[in-house]
């Protein structure tokens, strides 16, 4: 595992797996987030990004989250892996 | 309520809550059948749905269909209800007996959220796993006997499409000694230290009210920020002590569910287009013109009815009123059934299906430029058909400002009632009839620009005028595929078109008649039609209104024909044909033509031609942003539950209208059209 500096989640490939590492608001809109699962440490897997840019589908758990890049930049991750060239 | 003998004997209330999307609206069909009442919680826009189930001896017990919410910590007016219900703090809703707690199969941990907060309340609760075939099907092994006895609960295997499962809830439901759970999720320090100073007798309640409603407590707490976080994972780590052992995940990696599968075909970036615009396309198609053989049908069967009360009710005002007023009123209610019953049965399949939620994916972006949201844009396309179901469908927005603005801006899509106006001042506006056919065209076609960028300078607006109440905009579920119950999607069209009748509908009679006795009184015996129509209260209001319209290029006939239809726009050539002495025939083509070589002989009191191209297009311009349309304010009134908006709406519409034909009339006159 080779853990890279945090960056905001609109910045992971798709297809890659990044851990959370904080919130960079405390806007209290952003609880909703944490309250689906999207905790500090826990994984999440950028499935696929919009036709048109935004906004970005992200796998938490069984979840499927449709996160809009201006919520997306406030969450820092950290990348865990690459794109799985295996898949598709 | 006093605890008289009656009262104990009165049903026990369930309440039936789960997060969006777990199944808990087919379960509550299931449970219900059509003995379902759907009304508003009043003050706010909130459904309020409650139906009667039958217990396992018989017995009626009352259930309340909880809006779906993601936790008791609301970020929107739905779960704002949910809490409030819960905790007995509604004055219009009992406190529930007890609590139905669906939770879906497939994703245990995450519904499992809001499930521990509702079990801490200590009402009994049962625990419904529904989805259990997906669930098998994505490896899920779930051991309902193990959480039963970790959580002091029943716990319910379901499959509410296929009503598995059903007798099971229904004897957990009749059982009198249903357990309170004993699921506790210990609390951060702090907030330990604030409750123990609370007194209340009921500690289950305290704590909530303390951890859930605005007040003293939490603004104590929120002085430390973190707490509510290190609640959120204390939360997630009792799910997680739960879960151990009773919900085990068995797929290997890389295991490609079914909403995978599906996802990679509608979300394809070429594919995923193609699907939406026919999946779409055939919505619009369906309810733009699908919709006609139907309307026409109705219309048939009204103007049947209407000869059959001539034909054998004496002559007078009573007949009048029976035939002009009630009939042709209910006639303009029934009108609307077609479309809403077709736009509610693709937005009913789409939304069961989970396919709504990829529609509003794919478009967010699109919408978020005028600040709205993806799910905005199948109102607004519905709108260029008719804005009355297109403002019923709005509520499948979950955002209420969102809601409201796409409410507000929807009628300036140029709907088919325009057409006939359209059509008519086209008509007069462009003489020459081969020629210039394609000038005609793009003549229409702007007037739908024109109505399109009413909606999205509108959007933007009120978009940033309007507050937003705290939530997460960009933040939307998207659901696993399900198969559609098509059940479920009549039960939706049965319940959106009922309550359109009673409610708006009611609304709507109520406007016709009152038009149709301005149209009609005082009556001036003797006179024609024209004549009849100047001297009636609505002729009147026409004339007073001459000096303000004026700029417009309009004179008290027009004024007469703006005042008529305001109970719907095609009315508008209908009183041009009265005040201009043309008989209507059964072709529109012709009436329009027939009246075109009138209104160009029409003369204005100056003894200038009247309807001039700057008039006609100051007509139109006024058509395209003009709210004329009773319908669409009754329906508002209903969705927004209050007259607030429908009044607001129909002040900024008219004003918008006012100013851009004052515009086109006079800005054409200073260019030096006549």
């Amino acid at each position: 595992m080779i853990a890279q500096d945090a960056a905001p989640l609109t910045q992971v490939p798709v297809g890659s797996t990044a851990r959370i590492d904080r919130y960079l608001s405390a806007d209290p809109a952003l609880r909703r987030f944490r309250e689906l699962g999207m905790l500090p440490g826990t994984l999440i897997k950028v499935v696929r990004r919009a036709p048109l840019g935004d906004p970005i589908e992200v796998a938490v758990g069984a979840s499927l989250l449709s996160i809009r890049g201006e919520q997306a930049s406030l969450i820092a991750v950290s990348l865990i892996s690459e794109a799985d060239p295996t898949a598709e | 309520m006093s605890a008289s003998p009656a009262a104990k004997q009165a049903p026990r209330v369930f309440a039936l809550v789960g997060n969006p999307n777990c199944g808990k609206s087919t379960l509550f069909n299931a449970l219900t059948g059509l003995r379902q009442k759907v009304s508003n919680y009043p003050g706010v826009t909130v459904e309020r749905r409650e139906g009667t189930a039958i217990g396992q001896h018989g017995e009626a017990i009352r259930l309340l269909d909880l809006p779906g919410a993601y936790s008791l910590n609301p970020q929107s007016p739905d779960e704002e209800i949910l809490r409030d219900v819960l905790l007995g703090r509604r004055a219009d809703t009992p406190r529930p007996d007890a609590v139905i707690c669906v939770i879906d199969a497939t994703n245990v941990e995450r519904h499992f959220y809001l499930a521990s907060q509702v079990l801490e309340l200590g009402l009994p609760t049962i625990l419904v796993l529904n989805m259990t075939d997906i669930a098998e099907a994505h490896h899920i092994r779930i051991d309902p006997e193990q959480l039963a006895v970790r959580l002091n609960v029943p716990v319910i295997p379901m499959r509410a499409h296929q009503r598995k499962g059903l007798p099971e809830l229904r004897i957990a439901m009749s059982r009198a000694d249903l357990p309170p759970s004993n699921h506790q999720v210990p609390l951060p320090e702090e907030v330990h230290g604030l409750l123990e100073k609370s007194s209340t007798a009921d500690a289950n309640l305290a704590r909530h009210a303390a951890l859930y409603l605005p007040g003293a407590a939490r603004d104590q707490l929120d002085r430390n920020q973190e707490w509510e976080d290190r609640l959120i994972a204390a939360r997630y780590e009792a799910i997680r002590e739960i879960c151990e052992g009773s919900v085990e995940k068995q797929a290997e990696p890389g295991h490609r569910t079914r909403t995978d599968k599906l996802d990679a075909v509608f979300l394809h970036p070429v594919l995923g287009w193609g699907i939406l615009l026919a999946v779409l396309g055939s919505l619009f198609m369906l309810v733009f013109s699908g919709a006609e053989l139907p309307m026409q049908g109705i219309d048939w069967i009204f103007s049947q009815l209407s000869d059959l009360a001539r034909a054998h009710l004496p002559e007078g005002d009573l007949t009048d009123l029976l035939v002009d007023g009630v009939i042709a009123g209910l006639n303009g209610v029934i009108i609307f059934l077609p479309q809403i019953l077709i736009l509610f049965f693709f937005i009913g399949l789409m939304e069961d299906t989970g396919y709504l939620s990829r529609v509003a994916f794919l478009l967010d972006r699109f919408m978020s430029r005028v600040g709205l949201h993806g799910r905005s844009f199948i109102p607004l396309l519905s709108a260029y058909a008719c804005a009355v179901p297109a403002i019923m469908s709005t509520r499948t927005i979950e955002n209420p400002k969102d809601r409201l603005v796409t409410i507000l801006v929807a009628p300036f899509a140029s709907c088919t009632a325009r057409l006939p106006v359209y059509m008519l001042m086209i008509a007069t506006l462009i003489p020459n009839e081969q020629a210039s056919s394609s000038s005609k065209a793009l003549l229409l076609l702007g007037m739908y620009v024109l109505g399109t960028l009413g909606i999205l300078g509108f959007a933007w607006l009120f978009n940033k005028v309007l507050k937003r109440s705290v939530s997460a905009p960009g933040l939307m579920e998207l659901p696993t595929y399900k198969a559609p119950s098509l059940r479920a999607v009549l039960v939706q069209m049965w319940e959106r078109s009922r309550l359109f009748v009673r409610r708006a509908g009611t609304v709507i009679l109520g406007i016709s008649i009152l038009l149709w006795a301005a149209n009609t009184y005082p009556k001036s015996p003797g006179a024609d039609p024209a004549t009849q129509a100047e001297n009636s209260f609505a002729g009147r209001l026409g004339h007073a209104i001459e000096p303000v319209i004026a700029p417009l290029g309009y004179d008290w006939r027009i004024g007469v024909g703006i005042v008529a239809s305001f109970a719907a726009r095609e009315v508008f050539v209908s009183a041009m044909a009265i005040s201009f002495r043309v008989e209507e025939s059964d072709d529109e083509d012709d009436t329009i033509t027939r009246l075109r070589d009138q209104l160009w002989l029409a003369k204005n009191d100056a003894g200038k031609a009247l309807f001039t191209p700057l008039t006609c297009l100051s007509i139109m311009v006024f058509y395209v942003f003009a709210l004329q349309c009773a319908s669409t304010v009754a329906v508002v009134r209903r969705e927004t539950n209050s007259w607030r908006w429908p009044i607001f709406q129909f002040a900024y519409m008219t004003a918008t209208a006012y100013l851009a034909a004052l515009l086109v009339y006079q800005g054409g006159r200073l260019l030096g059209y006549v």
